[in-house]
């Protein structure tokens, strides 16, 4: 789960990092009433779970109370990376001397949460990893002992070699954001800018932290931070239906039981020269409210001119799906042409099933796959 | 032969009475499966099915019925101590089919099980089945047939579709091995690449990789440099948008890295079989067996 920097950024106050002080703005009329408050320049900043938001437009000066009106009107309500930004966050200007990054992920290979600090900072840290990779120290945590002090210390000095004061404030803010990564269940938590002001003091001047999805169940304050109103709406319902569903741009409507095999679907039928409308995994043990639901989904979407569905009975019983099928097409007839395939538990009662409600289903993946495509693309493909 | 399971595993379940683990129990038994002990704390004492003695502990289960092999059905929040305590008994092989392991808890129990010297397969993965011989976790007997192809993949549903459409051709499986969806997991690849290379009955190798990690291209470089027998791999999501979660935690693009192109790729250059498609596997395979 994304949370936004205004939301990162208190939890690291919480834990004793130092961060600029902000407000959160949805209207420009709130924008202005915040910076006349703060009676300085203030950053008015895109709050959206979407990269690039200072290249998108997304993050703007502003001298004056009424030029902070200005920059929230523009901002608020554009799009990034087809995401609508809610809201901004209205911060005062910092004067900033030098830019570091401070960052941990939870890396694959060493199957250890890692630390990774570069004084070269306020840049995208994987084109440092690979432009200039002496200027990152990487520092892997043993998960049985934690961050230790003279970690914390090793990073502290990287950043300020040359500055003992900054890198023993520096090693502090590694343990705290060691500590805030952990209490928050996060899979990256990262400062970048972590900023050495005019005055000679350490800020982490944004804030980002992506929360393990799997945390949630145990974590319900940090649950409490998603913000729907920053998801795509299609996204928002298919969790809360229990699926898991990504948009994209093509226009056949996929629904499939398992990750890989949806993944597999979808490659499929690019494969045969068509585009996935989605990826949508209905999960293990469907029943038939997760496929009514999953039609419903899919069928919101317009670019969708045909729906396939592809479901390998293993745990996920046929004859459930065949079930959600018709529940779902008598409430709500379909505008678009739809393409069965199920095979495995429980088969030849599906196919009875949707036979007798005028469906026909198809047991060969690649033969439905090309129907699908031929039908959504009128026959021009595959 | 096969790998990591066969007529000599002794199985233990732990989370046997829930609503999963009771139903893949009586699922494993009717495969064939020696089932010979579950575990649900506070429930010892009680028999499942009228055949299987439940104890509370997996280190009384162990003592008790000489348990080789753990297969874990319990719920996420409980999963990671599950693990620890199957290897903490002394098992060899602990199969965790839990979906939803938080992370940060797979970076504690990974080193744990190492130091105990125990083979963690998963979580979040369907498990193994040698056919005709042993099944451990959830993949449908039906589908499956004895033979001399090796399986191993990180999904469950695209390996059911993959190894059922090899029975369908007559081409057979040794063992069938699903290491799961997550970026941390306990065995990858690699380990089963080796297995496989090592077995006497196993005469090719099927890998389904996805999109997300390296493990793929250090799976790929294992084969260039140590396998004498032929692999074919498949990459599913080239079609996934980088920066979004595919379903499984791991099936992720970072930035550039972790695309199937990197990983075809890395397949092409180990020499390796390329199916474009699950259905190629069917006869790139009979090419080379």
């Amino acid at each position: 789960m994304n949370i936004h920097e205004y939301q990162a950024k208190d939890i690291f106050r919480r834990f004793g990092i130092p961060v600029p002080p902000g407000d959160v703005a949805t209207t420009p009329d709130e924008a202005e009433r915040i910076a006349r408050a703060y009676g300085t320049g203030v950053v008015v900043k895109a709050q959206v779970h979407a990269g690039g938001r200072g290249k998108a437009g997304g993050v703007k000066l502003a001298r004056t109370p009424a030029d902070a009106r200005a920059a929230a009107q523009q901002i608020i309500g554009m799009q990034i990376k087809g995401l609508t930004v809610p809201k901004v966050l209205v911060t005062p200007a910092a004067d900033i001397a030098s830019e570091a990054y401070a960052g941990i992920i939870v890396d694959r290979a060493s199957k250890r949460a890692v630390f990774m600090v570069s004084p070269a900072g306020g840049i995208d840290i994987e084109e440092v990893a690979e432009k200039m990779p002496d200027k990152i120290m990487r520092l892997p945590v043993d998960p049985r002992y934690g961050l230790l002090p003279f970690e914390a210390s090793r990073l502290g000095f990287f950043l300020y070699k040359e500055n003992a004061k900054l890198a023993r404030d520096a090693a502090k803010i590694m343990r705290q954001l060691w500590q805030a990564f952990l209490a928050s269940g996060g899979s990256l938590a990262e400062i970048n800018p972590l900023v050495v002001t005019t005055g000679g003091d350490l800020l982490a001047l944004d804030a980002k932290m992506v929360i393990d999805d799997n945390e949630l169940d145990r974590r319900p304050d940090i649950a409490a931070l998603r913000d729907e109103t920053a998801e795509n709406p299609s996204e928002v319902a298919a969790r809360r239906a229990n699926l898991t569903f990504i948009k994209l741009d093509g226009n056949v409507g996929c629904v499939v039981n398992g990750a890989g095999l949806a993944m597999a679907t979808m490659d499929l039928v690019k494969y045969y020269g068509g585009a996935p409308a989605n990826f949508l995994d209905i999960g293990g043990s469907s029943n038939p409210e997760k496929v009514v639901n999953a039609l419903r989904i899919i069928t919101r979407d317009p670019n969708v001119k045909a729906i396939l569905f592809n479901i390998f009975g293993g745990i996920t019983r046929t004859d459930d799906v065949a079930n959600g099928i018709v529940a779902a097409t008598r409430d709500t007839p379909l505008t678009v042409p739809m393409v069965i395939r199920l095979t495995g538990t429980n088969e030849e009662i599906a196919v009875q099933i949707l036979q007798e409600h005028g469906f026909s289903a198809m047991t060969d993946m690649d033969d439905a796959v090309q129907k699908a495509v031929r039908l959504a693309t009128g026959g021009k493909a595959a | 032969m096969s790998i990591f399971i066969d007529q000599n595993t002794r199985l233990l379940v732990q989370g046997i009475t829930g609503r999963d683990g009771s139903f893949h129990a009586k699922q494993m038994m009717e495969y064939g499966t020696c089932v010979v002990a579950g575990v649900t704390p506070g429930k010892g004492g009680q028999t499942f099915e009228n055949k299987v003695p439940i104890f509370d502990t997996v280190a009384d289960a162990v003592a008790a019925t000489g348990a080789n092999t753990s297969v874990i059905y319990v719920p996420p929040p409980f999963a990671a101590d599950a693990m620890m305590e199957a290897a903490d008994a002394g098992l060899a092989l602990v199969v965790c089919i839990t979906e939803g392991v938080p992370v940060l808890d797979m970076t504690r129990v990974y080193p744990y099980v190492q130091d105990r010297q125990a083979r963690l397969i998963g979580p979040n993965c369907p498990g193994l089945i040698t056919p005709g011989a042993s099944k451990v976790g959830i993949i449908p007997g039906r589908i499956c047939t004895p033979g001399s192809v090796g399986v191993v993949s990180r999904s469950g549903t695209l390996t059911y579709e993959v190894v059922y459409q090899l029975t369908r051709a007559g081409i057979g499986q040794s063992t069938c091995v699903g290491i799961g969806g997550d970026p941390i997991n306990g065995t990858n690849f690699i380990d089963c690449l080796a297995a496989f290379e090592a077995d006497p009955n196993t005469k090719a190798v099927a890998m389904m990789g996805e999109i997300g990690g390296t493990d793929e291209q250090q799976a790929a470089e294992f084969v260039r440099a140590h396998m004498s027998k032929p692999v074919v791999g498949f990459i599913a999501g080239q079609t996934a948008p980088p920066g979004r979660r595919m379903g499984h935690a791991g099936a992720i693009i970072s930035g550039s890295a972790g695309t199937a192109a990197e990983k075809l790729d890395a397949f092409k250059a180990a020499g390796m079989g390329v199916a474009q498609r699950p259905a190629d596997f069917v006869t790139l395979l009979q090419e080379r067996l």
